[in-house]
């Protein structure tokens, strides 16, 4: 009897996977240790993108409910691991308009703490917001998530001696190592493989099935969407800081409706509800906008200069996205 | 705080000039979602291919600015019309949240298009002479635009009025949002009555847009993002798929807007913020909208 459970018992991580991050663990620490500074930025944004991507997964491919706030939980992330630990001095030269509120004056803190409390604080947030806005359903929860986003960003560009206002803050103190990113990628991945196998994801997966069979199987729909809605906010919110201490210096216009469509473009072209398909799309999608980024600017071939074409990369990767969604509109939302 | 009467009727005037405005944009969103259950997010890009247009037309051709209007409105609905097919129509029968993708898809398509056709830099709208005169009523100095976008509005919404409750087509469109599948047996031309709720949406788009242009006359890629998740706004406010709400919630959120920034002076920096708490309290003390009926699940 016990042996027949366990050959019917599915292993959690399967061949696939474990070659995907065995190879991509090999590669991140090639490129961290021999590649130059450019590769080392595209790889540190893959990783970025990694997280994000399976936080979109989390709550819009495996629990069905379409969200548009990511670029709001990733402000809130960001601003809080920028406060925290940009040096006092240079918090000093950064709200120079009007001081800095008094209780972050001082503080400096080591950057994991900070990731953690910008994943917290996002979370609290995706908490507050979720609870009310999580009865709605598709259309309206996606444009009531999306009005929060917008909201976070208006009051950021309000709340000077909190956040700098429209001047944004700067000096941020660049860990730019990509191995954080990364570590924080594959406790990501680890963490929805697992979550997915358990009876949350589960529970999770039949809410996006099918709502009211869910509630009849006694499920509480209510709960399981709170928190993978807090959970996604969590994720969001830890890929802001690290967006914040990649790039060194944020402002609120960054987190516009714009950095959520990459992030959705990175989850359909991976597959919804494929862990594997979206490290893979976020890889690839995150490298070939930036390596694409010459058909913005001009390029210079010697004896002929191709002027280039302002949000001409954007248009192409629009048209990839519509044309994965036509094409694939059945397979869309299956389950690989 | 202190606000004299005529200060106060100046900024009322505002507000009913961009309440018009938000209730023409308002009414295409809320045709399509009544029909196809579906937020057209390319909308606000289609108002803003209407502003561009007409910018073209006049600028670069000598045709008088009233045809140039004419024809970028009947251009846009084009626009519209082939943004259906294109976009929408092959999803058809997909889940809700797919074409809801391709929307978003198409609205990013059309921003970059248009940052890449007609550039990323501001453009002045050429406004009329004969549109842009200061008029004095007893004191309060106002454009003559504030008063000319309200009477254009009134117009259209009697002629939109006219066809969708007198003739076959506006039948057809009322029966399809009422229930798609019955309406489909009953020998209704699906894809033409979607088509034509395409052009009348855009058509009033890009007259929206055009009214936009001559009140805030700089012309921008981006420009129709805002307004367009706003008259969304209003048009959920009001009841989605419902055409009366769409205009009750673009007035209340034009209104509302301009009379916050006129008497809270101190909250200016929040006027975009205003319409989405708007949304977030009305949806969770009425999620249907103010006029809106309500829906229950069959199972």
């Amino acid at each position: 009897m016990t042996d027949r459970l366990k050959v019917e018992r599915k292993r959690i991580l399967d061949t696939n996977t474990l070659i995907l991050l065995g190879v991509l663990l090999a590669v991140v620490l090639i490129i961290n240790f021999l590649a130059n500074d450019y590769v080392k930025t595209i790889a540190n944004l893959c990783g970025i993108y990694v997280t994000l991507g399976l936080s979109m997964q989390l709550i819009n491919g495996f629990t069905g409910l379409f969200s548009l706030g990511h670029a709001g939980f990733m402000a809130i992330g960001a601003y809080t691991v920028a406060l925290l630990t940009i040096t006092p001095e240079n918090k000093a030269m950064n709200f120079f308009l009007e001081p800095i509120v008094p209780f972050l004056e001082n503080v400096q803190w080591s950057l994991l703490p900070a990731l953690l409390m910008g994943g917290i604080i996002a979370a609290i947030f995706g908490f507050l917001i979720g609870a009310p806005v999580l009865r709605l359903t598709d259309d309206y929860l996606a444009i009531a998530t999306l009005g929060f986003a917008e909201i976070i960003r208006v009051i950021f560009t309000n709340t000077q001696s909190l956040t700098n206002g429209a001047l944004g803050l700067k000096a941020i103190p660049k860990y730019s190592s990509i191995l954080w990113s990364w570590i924080v990628a594959f406790i990501t991945i680890l963490f929805m493989i697992f979550l997915m196998e358990g009876s949350y994801g589960k529970a999770f997966k039949s809410i996006k099935e099918d709502e009211i069979a869910a509630r009849s199987m006694g499920i509480n729909l209510f709960k399981h969407k709170v928190m993978s809605f807090t959970f996604s906010s969590f994720l969001a919110g830890i890929a802001g800081g690290l967006m914040a201490i990649h790039l060194g210096t944020i402002d609120p216009n960054m987190f516009r409706i714009t950095l959520t469509f990459n992030i959705i473009l990175i989850m359909v072209l991976g597959g919804i509800g494929n862990i594997n398909g979206t490290v893979i799309s976020a890889v690839v999608v995150t490298a070939a906008m930036e390596i694409l980024r010459f058909l913005d600017s001009s390029i210079n071939l010697g004896f002929i200069k191709i002027p280039g074409i302002p949000g001409m990369r954007m248009v192409i990767f629009s048209i990839i996205l519509m044309l994965v969604v036509i094409i694939r509109k059945d397979r869309l939302l299956k389950e690989n | 705080m202190t606000m004299s009467f005529t200060e106060f009727m100046q900024h009322l005037a505002n507000g009913i000039s961009l309440g018009s405005l938000y209730a023409l944009i308002a009414i295409g969103y809320t045709m399509v979602y009544g029909i196809l259950r579906l937020i057209n997010f390319a909308h606000g890009d289609i108002f803003m291919l209407g502003a561009y247009l007409t910018y073209y037309a006049i600028v670069f051709t000598s045709i008088p600015w009233y045809i140039a209007f004419i024809l970028a409105a009947v251009i846009t609905g084009i626009i519209g019309f082939l943004l259906e097919r294109i976009a929408y129509r092959p999803l058809r029968d997909a889940q809700r949240i797919t074409v809801l993708i391709s929307a978003i898809g198409a609205s990013f398509f059309l921003q970059n298009f248009a940052t890449v056709v007609f550039g990323g830099r501001p453009k002045a709208f050429p406004i009329p002479q004969l549109l842009n005169k200061i008029v004095n009523l007893g004191g309060v100095s106002i454009n003559i635009v504030t008063f000319i976008i309200p009477a254009i509005t009134i117009g259209l919404l009697i002629g939109l009025n006219y066809i969708i409750n007198k003739t076959k087509t506006g039948m057809a469109m009322r029966a399809l949002s009422k229930d798609y599948d019955t309406a489909r047996l009953m020998g209704i031309d699906v894809n033409r009555i979607i088509s034509i709720t395409f052009f009348i949406g855009s058509f009033l788009a890009a007259v929206g847009g055009i009214m936009w242009g001559i009140k805030y006359p700089q012309l921008m890629p981006l420009m129709g993002s805002m307004p367009g998740v706003k008259c969304f706004i209003a048009a959920v406010i009001g009841g989605i798929g419902n055409i009366g709400g769409a205009v009750l919630g673009g007035f209340i959120l034009g209104l509302g807007e301009i009379l916050l920034v006129a008497l809270l002076p101190g909250l200016t920096g929040y006027r975009d913020a205003f319409a989405f708490i708007l949304l977030i309290i009305i949806l969770l003390a009425k999620p249907t909208g103010l006029l809106g009926e309500k829906v229950t699940e069959k199972v």
